[in-house]
């Protein structure tokens, strides 16, 4: 694939995430405001000192003005970049290229969603004008097709598939618990999960994310600045981001068990970073758990489990918090619901905090103490067969 | 002499048990919630013309007393959907029961004059709870095809009585008709079957003893039950007018029952087939030699009689005389002129894309191939006759929709393509990946503007065979 990675050039120097959850009590403009300041304060900043910023947002507000405005911004540049879910991840990397470019010393990634005004369940996206024939499915029903595929193709039974699921979103619930900005902030028993309200196939309430309010930001500079701002930067190791053709709900080769978007970014972030086996080298991955059996075909899409084997994992519990790779450790999208924009960056924020030794103790990786010092993020938007992936790999030591 | 070259029904799975809705005794056929008069007369319209048979069609036209659209043609929607020639002509006969009487003798002059027409008619009769209507109505469709040649039937000859009485009325846009006292009509309408019955046979050089099959319909079925009596046909030619198991489905009626009828008959046997609505229309046919035996691709009648048992409040709501409350989504938007335009041969005719390089099918059709990538190699591939296969599903409890849950598959074909659809006339339970489906035309929802968005879903094979 042809990327050249910015390994090690650029760092993360300031971090902030607001608590995620029904924020009737604040706008959008509220959110920015808190979570740009967060991480200005962060990085021990003034506003004045960014030079640029990268505003995601999927539909909360359009163009640059949408953060300039309430930031009171002094004629400084701000785009505005929305990619489906991975918004927010989106606007980092374009932050760190433009760093990396030499354009900027210093940028802010930043993005925000307030989904809980619109009153719906659920996601809603305003499609432009169409003819009327696109399949009205919404976003729980398009993954789970996934699963009876999944089931189907490995001889899962439906019995063994449902436990499968229910431990996902178990183990989700019970970092999310744990974590004091998720929106769900409690443990929710197997049997609960299981016996939740159908919403789309085999899934229940507790198979989908939630929908939230959130925002998150990050302050990026050189890498050969950032022992200015902070003791502990987190170097960017690696960024890729594809968009797939778009075949998989018109080709009949295709068979649900797999984001080929996911292989490919993966594959290019592990080379980027020299990365030879996940599993055993990252320290914690967030990764995009819109909904369980997502996040069941990414462990193997991303190469943490062998083909037709991530359901046997995730019954061992290898992707716990105590597991060989915790996935998800402060609760994933499970906990905190996907307000889009912000997503991306509440994942950096993770790693921000277990990478550089910052998580609570109760919540705090085995793994980061036995000396693993990377971590993953992973990002995806649109549908089965037809989406887009995005995948950040960040570590708290520059390479040798 | 003008023939009747194929003839075929479409009756909706669903069925009113009338004991359970407290309005009689018998079922009525109900049109699923995402059918109306326009989506059940293509498919009596593709079973007629079979495969490939609209090619020799000079026009289409369509009759039905409950319009999807008015000020707009429908027939237009057919035309598409049935993949027509751009220059074969599409019109509405609509309005009243009486429309299609008078398409049918339209087209049997043009038929003498040499020019074929498809002739659809397609209802759904809705009632108040508790009326009439509602009881006796029925939803279905069927289609002739009528022009020189072929062996079906041939009409022999036709009487008419037309009178002005106000026996039903309906102010256009409401969603149900008005009717004076039963008794009134009952007393007005026999003379005019009389008359009607007598020119015809009369113009046929018949006498009624010569009748080998009596069709007598219409919406006042005290009236039709007392001019089938009064015509004095022989016992064994008096045919079931369906009032109990499908009810009268309006302007399809009289060509649903002359279908079942050529279904049935014997060559040379003789229908009558009298028509009351608003006076009385006699048509005195003969069976032709293909007569006995269904044509076109259609499902005899009578096979399609048994359905599937529907709950009185569902019928209700999917009428809209019963409102339920909407899931936390919003309202779909309207399909867009434009696109729906630009997209007609897909939208309407599931016309998708073949690569000339490589063969794959594409649905929606493509300009860049998915398997070679070849650019603007590509032909119309028709796929509606096409049948496939759920390779998987989903049973989507948040989506909108008049009847959730939505079932959505997705679906590939055989001989190749795959098509990502919701499912019609399908048990959620029973939905199992490798289904076997075939593709059947329906209006997905209508707008708060008032927009119908047609479009094909995937209706599970009857049987799981084929």
């Amino acid at each position: 694939m042809g990327s050249n990675g910015i390994r090690d050039r650029v760092a993360i120097v300031g971090m902030g995430c607001t608590h995620f959850g029904e924020r009737w009590e604040l706008s959008t403009d509220d959110l920015l405001v808190d979570a740009a300041t967060m991480a200005m304060d962060s990085a021990g900043l003034p506003q004045e000192a960014i030079d640029a910023y990268w505003l995601g947002t999927m539909g909360s507000g359009h163009a640059g003005i949408t953060l300039s405005r309430p930031l009171k911004l002094d004629y400084k540049p701000v785009t505005r970049v929305e990619n489906f879910c991975a918004t927010g991840s989106e606007s980092f990397r374009n932050a760190c290229y433009a760093v990396a470019s030499g354009a900027y010393d210093v940028v802010m990634a930043i993005g925000v969603e307030k989904l809980k005004d619109s009153g719906y369940s659920g996601l809603v996206v305003d499609p432009p004008a169409h003819d009327g024939t696109a399949a009205a499915l919404t976003a729980p029903s398009m993954f789970s097709l996934l699963a009876p595929a999944y089931a189907q193709r490995y001889g899962v039974s439906e019995e063994e598939m449902a436990d499968v699921l229910a431990r996902i979103a178990w183990k989700n619930h019970a970092n999310g618990a744990r974590n004091p900005r998720a929106q769900f902030r409690k443990e929710v028993p197997i049997e609960t999960i299981k016996g939740s309200p159908r919403i789309s196939g085999q899934l229940g309430v507790f198979d989908c994310s939630g929908v939230s309010d959130g925002a998150a930001a990050a302050v990026i500079v050189r890498a050969e600045d950032a022992h200015r701002y902070t003791d502990r930067p987190l170097y960017v190791k690696a960024l890729s981001f594809v968009a797939g053709p778009g075949t998989g709900p018109m080709d009949d080769r295709y068979d649900y068990t797999t984001f080929e978007e996911v292989v490919r970014s993966s594959q290019d972030a592990y080379e980027q970073a020299g990365i030879t086996d996940p599993r055993a080298e990252l320290a914690l991955a967030e990764v995009h758990d819109c909904f369980t059996p997502t996040e069941l075909v990414l462990m193997e899409d991303l190469g943490f489990s062998p083909r037709g084997q991530g359901w046997r994992d995730v019954l061992a519990g290898a992707f716990d918090r105590d597991g060989d790779l915790p996935v998800n450790p402060d609760g994933g999208l499970k906990s905190f619901g996907h307000p889009i924009g912000a997503s991306g960056l509440r994942m950096l924020f993770e790693c921000w905090l277990q990478l550089r030794g910052e998580a609570p103790e109760d919540r705090s990786l085995a793994s980061v103490q036995a000396g693993r010092t990377l971590g993953l993020t992973h990002n995806l938007g649109g549908q089965p067969g037809a989406c887009v992936s995005f995948v950040s790999i960040v570590g708290s030591e520059p390479s040798a | 002499v003008t023939t009747i070259r194929a003839a075929a029904a479409y009756l909706p799975r669903h069925r009113l048990d009338r004991a359970a809705a407290g309005i009689g005794r018998g079922t009525r056929s109900v049109a699923s919630y995402d059918e109306d008069a326009t989506s059940m007369g293509v498919e009596a319209a593709r079973a007629v013309l079979g495969a490939g048979g609209g090619d020799a069609v000079d026009a289409v036209v369509f009759c039905t007393t409950a319009p999807p659209y008015a000020d707009k043609t429908n027939a237009t929607a057919l035309h598409q959907a049935l993949n027509l020639d751009r220059s074969t002509a599409a019109y509405d006969a609509v309005g009243s029961v009486r429309s299609v009487v008078g398409a049918l003798r339209s087209a049997a002059d043009a038929a003498a004059a040499g020019r074929t027409t498809l002739l659809v008619a397609g209802d759904v009769r809705t009632g108040l709870p508790g009326s009439g209507d509602e009881r006796d109505g029925g939803d279905g469709a069927a289609a002739l095809v009528l022009g020189p040649g072929g062996d079906l039937a041939e009409l022999v000859a036709t009487g008419s009585a037309s009178a002005e009485l106000l026996d039903r009325w309906r102010i256009p846009g409401e969603p149900t008709s008005k009717v004076w006292e039963e008794r009134f009509g009952e007393t007005e309408y026999g003379p005019l079957a009389d008359a009607a019955l007598a020119d015809g046979l009369k113009a046929a050089g018949l006498s009624v003893g010569d009748v080998d099959h009596l069709v007598v319909t219409g919406l006042h079925t005290r009236a039709v039950g007392a001019a089938r009596k009064a015509a004095g046909a022989r016992a064994d030619a008096v045919v079931d007018d369906l009032l109990s198991s499908v009810g009268v489905t309006g302007a399809a009626h009289p060509l649903l029952l002359l279908t079942d009828v050529l279904e049935r008959a014997t060559p040379g046997q003789v229908v009558v087939l009298l028509v009351l609505a608003d006076g009385a229309d006699c048509l005195v046919l003969r069976a032709g030699s293909a007569a006995g035996a269904t044509t076109g691709s259609a499902r005899a009648v009578q096979d399609q009689l048994p359905g599937r048992t529907v709950a009185h409040t569902d019928v209700l709501v999917w009428r809209g005389l019963l409102r339920r409350e909407p899931p936390r989504r919003p309202d779909p938007d309207r399909p867009a002129a434009p696109p729906s335009s630009r997209n007609a041969a897909w939208k309407f005719g599931l016309v998708g894309s073949r690569c000339t390089e490589c063969g794959t099918r594409h649905l929606p059709p493509e300009r860049v191939c998915l398997s070679c990538r070849a650019i603007d190699r590509m032909e119309p591939e028709p796929l509606a006759g096409v049948r496939g296969t759920i390779a998987t599903f989903a049973i989507d409890h948040l989506a909108f929709s008049v009847a959730p849950p939505v079932v959505a598959a997705v679906v590939d074909f055989d001989g190749g393509g795959r098509i990502q659809c919701e499912l019609a006339d399908v048990d959620p339970e029973r939905v199992a990946i490798g289904d076997r489906v075939e593709m059947t035309f329906r209006r997905m929802y209508t707008t708060a503007d008032g927009v119908h968005n047609y479009f094909w879903k995937a209706r599970p094979i009857e049987g799981g065979a084929g």
